[in-house]
């Protein structure tokens, strides 16, 4: 009962954000059509733009799961891991994405593949993608944009937040698994 | 960092199949993916269009500024340091709610002028500011915590993946992204209530 209200809530959640934000334009007198084209004009050129990243991380990680050395970690991870609950197959994606967001979406998609969407492993990756961020990415971006050399406690809160979100995507995976 | 981490992957990747007898496999395997990825793309194109689309709309609707209303009082209990005028308070609110709504070309720009305002506080403050002040510790943790409610580009792969419901996640997400900038906001109280340097 509670797993399916939660679900529910999720279908409800776009439709109510695109009606919303429909009838707030109209309100406010934009012209909505127009605005819209010319937003969907950029999300195309956004996709096109990052086509070639895409096609270089996805042959990366397929040539990877081909090799069976995706397999191998895992279950060398695994051992470790069993004990705690998380799937091995998921702590690859743990560590690539605190580095990059394209190559931690190469490895969800291969996820996708091999386990389906649906699994626990694909609702696991698709609510962690949801709640982290590139950590090391972004701290650099941001601190070297600001010149700042001593960086003090942000990797670790930041380090916290993200396990925090890990922690939670594996529950919350299991809450909504048909 | 993406460099050493794509030749990684294609190095190990080779050399282990090698290794295994897999060898025949990776030219498929990278045929195969390259391929994958402009159908990826196909899907990608018309989903992004139309959410991109949607927060047009939103953006010329002045939802930032709607919104920015909401976000003051966290925003002040965040970083309370920060004096009332300053222009650091307006940059944080725009990074936050450009994060929020996943619009990350609006929220990097934001999120950078953010850090500049905040490093010229440090100066009117008389500190270093080469040395990360809590403001910015605690502006990068809230930040890398994950804002985005809504991750359209999981709903795209996950319906191009075959997901019977792609948006059963949504709720999930969202109460994840919760959790973990919830964790991060106390992990900063923590840190900052000490003694200051």
């Amino acid at each position: 009962m509670n797993t399916n209200l939660f679900v529910y809530i999720s279908d409800f959640i776009v439709p109510s954000v695109i009606i919303l934000i429909v009838a707030y334009g109209v309100l406010e007198k934009v012209k909505v059509y127009d605005e819209f084209v010319k937003g969907a004009k950029k999300g195309f050129s956004t996709v096109i733009k990052i086509m070639p990243t895409l096609v270089g991380l996805m042959v990366a990680v397929g040539i990877l799961r081909a090799s069976g050395f995706l397999e191998f970690l895992s279950g060398q991870i695994g051992k470790v891991t069993d004990y705690i609950g998380f799937p091995s197959q998921l702590v690859p994606l743990s560590i690539v994405r605190l580095f990059s967001a394209s190559a931690a979406t190469g490895l969800v998609l291969d996820i996708f593949k091999e386990y389906g969407t649906d699994s626990r492993i694909g609702l696991i990756a698709s609510i962690m993608m949801c709640c982290t961020e590139t950590v090391f990415y972004t701290m650099s971006v941001y601190f070297m944009a600001a010149k700042v050399k001593k960086t003090r406690y942000t990797l670790t809160g930041a380090l916290l937040a993200t396990v925090a979100g890990i922690v939670a995507s594996v529950w919350l995976a299991g809450r909504i698994l048909l | 960092m993406l460099n050493f981490l794509w030749a990684g992957m294609i190095i190990i990747g080779v050399m282990y199949a090698a290794f295994t007898g897999n060898i025949a496999e990776v030219t498929n395997a990278a045929l195969d993916s390259s391929k994958e990825a402009i159908t990826l793309c196909l899907t990608m194109l018309g989903v992004m269009s139309f959410w991109m689309g949607l927060m047009e709309i939103a953006t010329k609707a002045g939802i930032v500024g709607a919104l920015s209303r909401f976000l003051r009082p966290v925003v002040r209990f965040m970083f309370p340091n920060i004096p009332k005028r300053h222009k650091a308070n307006e940059h944080i609110t725009t990074n936050l709610i450009a994060n929020i709504l996943g619009l990350g070309w609006a929220a990097t720009p934001a999120g950078l002028q953010a850090m500049e305002a905040l490093g010229q506080l440090e100066e009117e403050r008389g500190n270093d500011r080469s040395i990360a002040s809590d403001e910015m510790c605690t502006f990068l943790i809230v930040n890398i915590s994950s804002l985005q409610l809504i991750n359209i580009n999981i709903i795209a792969y996950r319906s191009q993946y075959g997901s019977v419901n792609p948006t059963r996640i949504v709720g999930a997400g969202i109460v994840a992204t919760i959790v973990s900038t919830i964790v991060g906001c106390l992990y900063c109280k923590m840190k900052n209530r000490g003694v200051r340097r």
